[in-house]
């Protein structure tokens, strides 16, 4: 049970039961669809850019409970970011949670921590990946 | 009568599947601390010990290509093959081992028809009738064949239960109805579907007609005979054999009247650069070397349930289904998605406010193994107006105990998400 509780901590509940930045965004300049056809998850992510900075996110969709609440805290955590820095906090993000780089990314920054607990268990990964490759998506 | 004659000297059948789950090595064990509970049936099936050792007997004493050789293991590896065909063509009560034709499983099945049969068959304007509660691979294979055809795919809508209206299936049929392909037992729903009346009123039509037939060959005795279909697809990972192998039926005019599906080795008699002579059915559609260890052990698969009486495990699943059903109601937020009057072998469900995945991860901590996700039947979902459900489904060994320990899980992922 300590795996559930570790999964399913508060931050993860909460963002769940209220996802940050979720909705459409009428002025978007990027819009970009996130599909898993394993499981029939669905993201849409909305990017709005002012010169090289995020401006504004959003998204909506359906998903389980890591799958929501890694997207809104993914969209708290880049909301202002430059693009760049957005990218290189994906990349950190990403290799983390595939498990190529951990140690790396506990060293250089407090990473974001639920996603990486959610990375334990690796049919999840795709989930918690999916906000973050949306967001790959839009910035180019 | 052939078939009359194999049943009447059938010897006294298993009629109490209780002990049958000790056959079973795979289910013996613990997963996450707690004794597995395997509810995934409907996904794939456990396998039992005398297929396994028929497996490996096969894989290391009569390991051979068959049909080529002159040797001893050759023939040997033929000899079992061709045995497990003839045992095939008695589980599904076919007149002859030629009506047989062994495949990948249910989906190659349903492509080799598409592929083939449609092939020479539809014209443009010509309708494919299907259902809304179709998996997919009873949905795509048509709709490739449809687009290299100009042929159009027609899926019958469904009732808010889940069932098939017949009076609405009727008015789906036409002189343009070509084929039409049917689930039997649903794998979202669990919705039994009248298979020889859609079958008779689509014959009436004029129409070819399949039964996918994934669902229903491990649950219920099936008799293509008796339901008079032209096709009937099935899978062996999902009647206690292992993956990769299945069968399709098929009506023996309409197979030789059909081209082949792959070319290749054995499905030839004769080969020139300017001509090839295609062999009889059903090696015409079994190009190349087969999944021959996969035949030997669905062969024995279907041994095994040959001494069981199907009344009994069809008996036992549906106790089990009712007493799922029952014990669901009580956890709070809970919506089973499917209630027609006649179900098989899976329930499956929503919890209000939590994902299926959510549902499928907790009881998984609970060893629990369920399936979540749209379950390859994404227009039944979009149908039912939910992203996914979770779904448990019984194999022969299943028992209460399993589904207990499911809804242990189940109120634990309420208590998480309350």
């Amino acid at each position: 049970m300590n795996e559930l509780k570790e999964l399913y901590r508060e931050v993860i509940l909460d963002h769940n039961r209220d996802p940050r930045n979720f909705g459409e965004l009428n002025d978007a300049d990027r819009v970009v669809e996130g599909v898993n056809p394993l499981c029939g998850d669905k993201m849409t992510l909305y990017v709005k850019l002012h010169g090289d900075v995020i401006e504004d996110l959003r998204f909506k969709g359906t998903g389980c409970a890591i799958s929501v609440a890694s997207s809104s805290l993914m969209t708290e955590r880049v909301k202002g970011r430059s693009v760049g820095a957005t990218l290189d906090l994906f990349d950190k993000v990403h290799s983390m949670l595939t498990g190529a780089d951990v140690e790396t990314a506990l060293e250089s920054r407090r990473p974001a921590p639920a996603p990486r607990r959610a990375a334990r268990r690796s049919r999840r990964l795709a989930r918690a990946c999916r906000g973050g490759r949306g967001l790959d998506g839009a910035s180019y | 009568m052939r078939a009359a004659a194999d049943r009447g000297t059938a010897p006294r059948l298993i009629t109490d599947v209780h002990a049958l789950r000790e056959d079973f090595p795979g289910l013996s064990q613990r997963v996450h601390g707690h004794p597995l509970a395997y509810l995934d049936s409907a996904a794939s099936s456990q396998v039992p010990q005398p297929v396994l050792d028929a497996m490996l007997a096969q894989q290391a004493m009569n390991h051979a290509n068959i049909h080529r050789g002159v040797h001893e293991l050759a023939e040997r590896a033929t000899r079992a093959y061709e045995d497990a065909r003839e045992k095939v063509r008695r589980f599904l009560n076919a007149a002859e081992p030629e009506e047989i034709v062994f495949t990948r499983g249910t989906t190659e099945s349903i492509n080799l028809v598409a592929s083939s049969l449609g092939s020479t068959l539809l014209r443009p304007g010509d309708e494919v009738l299907i259902t809304w509660m179709e998996h997919h691979s009873n949905i795509v294979p048509w709709q490739l064949i449809c687009a290299r055809t100009g042929a159009r795919l027609v899926p019958v809508p469904i009732t808010a239960t889940g069932e098939i209206d017949l009076d609405v299936f009727e008015r789906h049929l036409n002189e343009r109805t070509k084929i039409v392909s049917i689930v039997h037992v649903s794998n979202a729903l669990g919705t039994v579907n009248p298979v020889k009346t859609l079958a008779a009123k689509a014959h009436a039509a004029g129409a070819v007609v399949l039964i996918d037939g994934a669902q229903s060959a491990p649950r219920q005795r099936i008799d293509v005979a008796d339901i008079d279909c032209d096709f009937y697809a099935f899978s062996g990972h999902k009647i206690y054999a292992p993956t990769g192998i299945g069968a399709l039926y098929g009506r023996r005019r309409i197979l030789e009247a059909m081209p082949p599906y792959q070319g290749g080795g054995e499905m030839i008699l004769s080969v020139t650069f300017e001509e090839t002579r295609y062999n009889a059915v059903p090696h015409k559609f079994e190009a190349g070397t087969p999944n021959i260890t996969g035949t030997v052990a669905l062969g024995a698969a279907i041994d095994y349930l040959s001494r069981i009486d199907m009344a009994a495990i069809e008996r036992h699943e549906a106790d089990l289904l009712a007493y799922a059903t029952e014990r669901l109601a009580a956890i709070p937020g809970s919506r089973v998605i499917g209630t027609a009057q006649h179900k098989a072998g899976s329930l499956s469900f929503v919890l209000r406010g939590i994902h299926a995945h959510d549902v499928g991860t907790i009881v998984d901590q609970c060893g629990v193994a369920i399936r979540t996700g749209h379950h390859c039947a994404m227009p039944v979902m979009q149908f039912f107006g939910v992203p996914a459900t979770a779904r448990a489904s019984f194999g022969l060994y299943s028992n209460r105990e399993d589904i207990d320990q499911l809804m242990l899980g189940l109120e634990k992922a309420v208590e998480i998400f309350a």
